[in-house]
Order: structure tokens, then sequence, then C-alpha cells
């Protein structure tokens, strides 16, 4: 009796599982046209994949990228993990494939773990393109660089060897350790500090992980560990506006400077109560605007990731693709107590 | 053989038991937690097909099982864990663990094979280090396993730092997504199914499987039952460990890319899933084919959700909302059905809520 009870289930299971994957095969044989729609010359969807969502920073150039797809007349998507975990965009990745748009636009959070995803897609007919975080060369069509890894590397050594009087002990407080602008960006400011500021030592590199409460506290852990410490530089927006709140309710405020690549929004305040004089950044509603119109161009034809090609990006001018597939943004900005009233983003 | 064993089950449960029998046949295989699952992963799957773009394609299937492939691997264990009223939480750090071993391995000269087969070690030695903790040291597996939890992603971590080891055998990482010839279900699915098959006839058709509920039902009853307890949680932790490792050596080739936050928070993701499979987090109930149909049916639904442009936060709410409608349905429906025949005598209405 019991045995005959176990076994119908056992064989219910194995008939239901039988079912499922045969319906699946069924099904999927004949209605395959699904995916070859997409990637046509004329397929205007262009998908935003950030890094993960709920960031400032990407909620901005997604806004740069909608209105400029909207201006070619085509449809905007964003979809994005809530984390920024190596491969949690695969899966979003795979989606696109298999919704067939035009255009993926790109900011990984591993170089490597989601190249196989994007090649995929990219031999499906979609286009490829990864903007402020790239992958390997291999795995897109083309890169929209914010700004070099040495202009952003030069403009961050300087405001803070400005702001220190070009001697003490540094640190810097990253996002995640396998961040791939992160880790490009510190090592170009160590060879800058070592040609350029002898006098300045980096003597910590912690990790935010781009959260704001582990940012705060590693920022409170290496204030207590270095009591030296005369600046922190923090390469990213969230890093560093907790950074900022940390000092700004601490005995370190005004003692230890701080600058790095913030966004006026969530500066303003800490611009305002002298906890900050100066950062950097790019405008990231440009970069994703930028991006939208190299998709569109790279749907259309017009480039096709060659260096030399040309195409116009709307308000933003003519862009001309570089060496590797890379489209430059331009110079980065400097925001201060006199300017940042002018930005709102 | 197995007739020997069932005695174990029965002083335990001694009413449940009985009230299975008052039912007919179909009612007991249709009219139950985990059939409601199936029911509902056929029904998702069905409606998906019908209205959502893109979802009807045989790539579909591939990516969808790739995604849950390291879940559905880690879910046959942990049921069996978890039917003994145990639970392992490091299984997650495992994964991430055996994937930084793996390359660590490759990275200092060692052969693929070699550096895979060392993580499956540190998969085995690490669960049998928990299993030790549980049965031997006696301490309980929530603490045990939230410490290795910690301990596990520390090493993993600290083992590479920063770096991420990429440069595997191509011949292995494009093995890790082929697709078996005709179809689009990738290889993976194969290890899966002999695993499955070994799980499931070890639990419910082995005297050890027996005694996997008799401990969940009652550890004296299966003590004095003679029930090896603390040997079967032992081997049970170190299949948790061993599974583990296996994903998170699939993990390491699927994404091409060994770091040491691999696959964190993935053990939430596997007792998710086994709990909506119909296991009790007491112990002493659950179906691996509940389990599996589970595993589907949250890949189902967050691929499906995807596809139709629905945020990450919003997949996240309506698959929580699933689990816990699940388990407070579950009880509340027991609780009704203690009620109702309280009221009015046995069976007769009793089984039909049960579908819903």
């Amino acid at each position: 009796m019991k045995f005959a009870h176990k076994r119908a289930t056992a064989v219910a299971a194995a008939a239901v599982a039988a079912a499922l994957a045969l319906s699946g095969c069924a099904d999927t044989g004949s209605s395959g046209g699904g995916s070859s729609e997409g990637g046509g010359s004329d397929n205007l969807s262009i998908t935003f994949l950030p890094k993960s969502l709920g960031n400032p920073y990407f909620d901005t150039s997604s806004k740069g990228g909608k209105a400029a797809v909207e201006e070619l007349g085509g449809t905007f998507a964003e979809v994005g993990p809530a984390e920024s975990g190596p491969d949690a965009q695969v899966s979003y990745i795979n989606t696109a494939t298999q919704q067939g748009v035009g255009s993926l636009v790109v900011s990984a959070n591993d170089p490597k773990a989601i190249c196989d995803a994007l090649n995929e897609a990219r031999d499906a007919g979609v286009k490829v393109v990864t903007f402020d975080s790239d992958t390997n060369a291999d795995c897109r069509d083309l890169f929209v660089n914010q700004a070099t890894a040495d202009g952003i590397a030069k403009v961050q050594v300087d405001l803070i060897a400005e702001q220190i009087g070009d001697a003490g002990e540094i640190a810097i407080v990253s996002s995640t350790a396998n961040a791939t602008n992160q880790n490009t960006w510190i090592d170009k400011m160590k060879e800058l500090l070592a040609a350029d500021h002898p006098n300045i030592q980096l003597v910590d590199v912690v990790y935010g992980d781009d959260d704001e409460q582990i940012s705060f506290d590693k920022t409170a852990a290496v204030l207590q560990s270095h009591p030296n410490l005369k600046g922190i530089v923090s390469p990213t927006t969230i890093g560093i506006s907790a950074a900022a709140r940390y000092l700004s309710t601490s005995d370190y405020k005004g003692k230890v400077a701080l600058t790095g690549l913030g966004t006026p929004n969530q500066m303003r305040e800490y611009i305002e109560d002298g906890t900050v004089t100066a950062f950097a950044l790019w405008n990231p509603e440009d970069l994703g605007y930028l991006s939208a119109y190299a998709a569109a161009a790279l749907i259309n034809g017009d480039i096709t990731g060659k260096e030399g090609d040309t195409f116009k990006a709307g308000k933003l001018g003519e862009y001309t693709v570089g060496a590797d597939a890379t489209v430059l943004l331009g110079d980065p900005y400097v925001f201060d107590k006199d300017n940042i009233d002018d930005f709102d983003f | 053989m197995t007739t020997t064993t069932t005695p174990a089950t029965q002083p335990a449960t001694t009413n449940r038991v009985s009230r299975d029998y008052e039912k007919p046949l179909w009612r007991r295989v249709l009219l139950t937690r985990e059939m409601a699952i199936v029911a509902l992963l056929v029904l998702v799957v069905a409606y998906a097909m019908l209205t959502v773009r893109g979802f009807a394609q045989p790539i579909t299937l591939n990516y969808l099982l790739l995604d849950i492939a390291p879940i559905l691997l880690i879910a046959l264990p942990m049921t069996l864990v978890m039917i003994t009223g145990e639970i392992d939480l490091s299984v997650g750090s495992m994964v991430g663990l055996a994937s930084v071993v793996t390359g660590a391995g490759v990275h200092a000269g060692l052969p693929f094979e070699l550096a895979a087969v060392l993580a499956l070690l540190v998969g085995a030695i690490g669960g049998a280090f928990n299993g030790f903790l549980v049965t031997v040291v006696g301490l309980p597996s929530l603490a045990v396993t939230i410490g290795t939890l910690a301990l596990f992603r520390g090493l993993a971590v600290g083992l590479l730092g920063t770096t991420a080891v990429t440069d595997f055998p191509e011949g292995w990482t494009a093995l890790a997504k082929a697709k078996i010839a005709g179809t689009t279900i990738p290889y993976i699915m194969i290890p899966f199914l002999i695993l499955l098959v070994i799980f499931v006839v070890v639990l419910h058709f082995t005297p050890f499987g027996r005694g996997i509920y008799a401990i969940g039902q009652s550890k004296d009853a299966a003590r004095f039952s003679g029930v090896h307890l603390e040997r079967t949680k032992f081997l049970l932790f170190m299949a948790a460990g061993l599974v583990a490792a296996f994903a998170g050596v699939f993990y390491t080739l699927r994404f091409g890319s060994a770091r040491g936050d691999n696959a964190t928070g993935l053990e939430l993701q596997v007792i998710a899933a086994v709990v909506l499979g119909g296991v009790s987090v007491f112990g002493g109930r659950g179906q691996l084919y509940g389990v599996v149909a589970a595993v589907l049916l949250i890949g189902v639904l967050s691929s499906a959700l995807r596809l139709a442009n629905v945020t990450s936060d919003v997949i996240n709410v309506i698959t929580g909302t699933l689990l816990v409608v699940s388990v407070v349905s579950a009880s509340l429906l027991a609780w009704l059905q203690k009620v109702r025949r309280r009221r009015s005598g046995p069976v007769s209405s009793v089984a039909a809520p049960t579908a819903s």
C-alpha cells in the first residue's frame, strides 16, 4: 500500500515533468520566429541595462538615454538587477536576446562574466554598446567612455593635491573590489602620485561595495586606523556622498579633505556646509544620451565600430569612433561652490 | 529490506498516517501541497507562453535551465537536510569558495580537471565540517551554518583578493553552456537528472531515506527505532557541501569567471524554493518533485516577468509574496481541516480545500 502510493507519486511527477518538457519543445518549434524579427536594420528598440537599479547615477544616465531614444522615435526600456553581483546581469542580457531588441546598452558589473551572454545576443542581431564600465573588447560593438582613465585619475589627483597642500597621507574609498573602471583609475592615480606628488602617500584602499552604509562604515574605519590621514578620494558617487555624510558629522570635518567623483544633487549640502570644496564628474545624462545615439547609429548601420567612423549625437554634436571601438564623451568636469547650482542631476 | 524500517515512521505520526489512508489514492496523489505547486507551474508556463512575447521560443528553456541549474542542484541535498529538521545556510558561500578554489588552482598552473576535483574535495570537507559541528559537537545547524556562511565566504574572498580568474579551458566553458544535440536543454541537466534519480531513490526508497523522515518527525522515536541519527545528518551535510561545490565549478565555467563574491545570497534562493516546494522547516515532510517544481516555478516566473520588462524589485516582491502565501495557506488549511474534523467527524469534505 505504502509503496503503491510512493510509486504513483513518482510516476505522476515523472509524467508531469515529461509533459512539461515535451510541451516546451513542441511549442517552441512552431513559434521560433519570435526572435528573428529582432535585429533588423530599423529596430530602434533600445534597452538600457545599468549595473543595478535605484542608483541615482544610472537613473540620470537612463534619463539621458530615454530622451535620445524619444528624439530618434524608438522605444526605450530600462532593466537591471537590484544588486550589482558579477552574474546578476546575465539573465537580463538573455532576456533582451529573447525579446530581440535592437540594441542593448550595458554598464558591466564584471568584464568577463557577462561576455558570453553578450556575444550570444550579438549573434542574434542585437547591437551591444557598453557605457560607464566596459567589458572585454571582444564582447561588444562599441564602448562609450565617459572620460579617459588618465583624465579622471589626473583631475582627482590634482584636486586632492591642491586641497591637502601636496603632502600627507590619503586613502581611497572605492566601490566593489572587481569594478573594472575603479581599479583602472586607482592604478593610474597611484602612478600619478608616484610620479608628480612624492610627498603624498596612499595608505589604504577600502571598498564600500556601492552601498551607502558599508561606504559610511568603511570611511569611519579608515579614519580610525590612519589618524594622520589628510585626505580621502572616493571615485564612486555612492562612496563620496557616504564619506561626506560621515565627515560632516564628525570631528574630521574641515580637517580631512574629501574629493572624488560625485553628483551635484548628492553633494550639494556638503559643498554648502564646507565638508567638500570641489569634486569632479562628467554628466551622466549626456553619457546616456550619447550611448543611445551610438546604439541607434549601430542599428542603422551608420557606424560599425571601426576607427574613424563618425556619427551625429543630437545636441552633443558629432563624434568619431576612436581606437578599440571607443567613443569618448569629453573631459571630466569639476564642480565647486560657484557652479554647483547650475546643475540638477 | 525497506519494510523493516517502516515502523520507524509510525510511532511519531500515528494520526497523520492513518489520516492519509482514509482517502482514496487519487486524492492522496493529486490533492497535495506539491501538486498545487506543479499545477501552478503548468498554469504559469501556459499563461506565459500565450501572453508574454518572446517566452514561447526554444532558447527560453535554455536560458531558464542554465539560470536555475545551481539552485536545482543544491536544492536536492538541501531538501534532505531540511526534512531532518536541520538547515544549511552555508551552501551559497560554498559555491563561491569552490569557484575560487577552481580559479586559484588554474591560476597556480594546475590542470583544470585537478582544480575542479580539489574544489569538490573542499566542498566535501566543508560539508563534513558543518556535519561535525552539528552532530558530534551538537550545535544547532542554524548557528553553525551562519558561521560557516561567513567563514567560507571570507576564505573565498581572501584566497583570490580582488582578482578574478578568467582563463579556463575553452572546451570546459563551452561544455558548461552546451546544449544537448537537437534540443535547447543545457548539458548540465544530465548530471542534475542523475543526481535527482539518486536523491529520489535514497529519500523515497531506502531505509536511509525513511530514517531522514523519521528524524524530522521525532528525533527520539527515530533513535529508539534504530536510525543512525548522527551518521545520517553528517552524511547529508557532507552531500550538501559536495553538491554545492559541484554547482560552484559549474557556476565558474558558465560565467568563465572565478570571483570571491560569486553566488552571494544563493542559499536564500535555494531555501525559498525548498520551502515553497512543500518541505516543512520543522522537518518531517516534503517531496523532491515538489521542490523541483518550485525551483522551476520561481525560474519561470522571473523569466516571464523579466521578458515583460517588470523590474527586479517587483519580481522579488512577487516571488516573496508567493512564498509567504504558500506557507500561510498551508498552515491555514491544516488548521481549517482540524477545526472541521472536530466538528463534523472524519473525511468527506476534508481534503477538498487542499487543492487551492
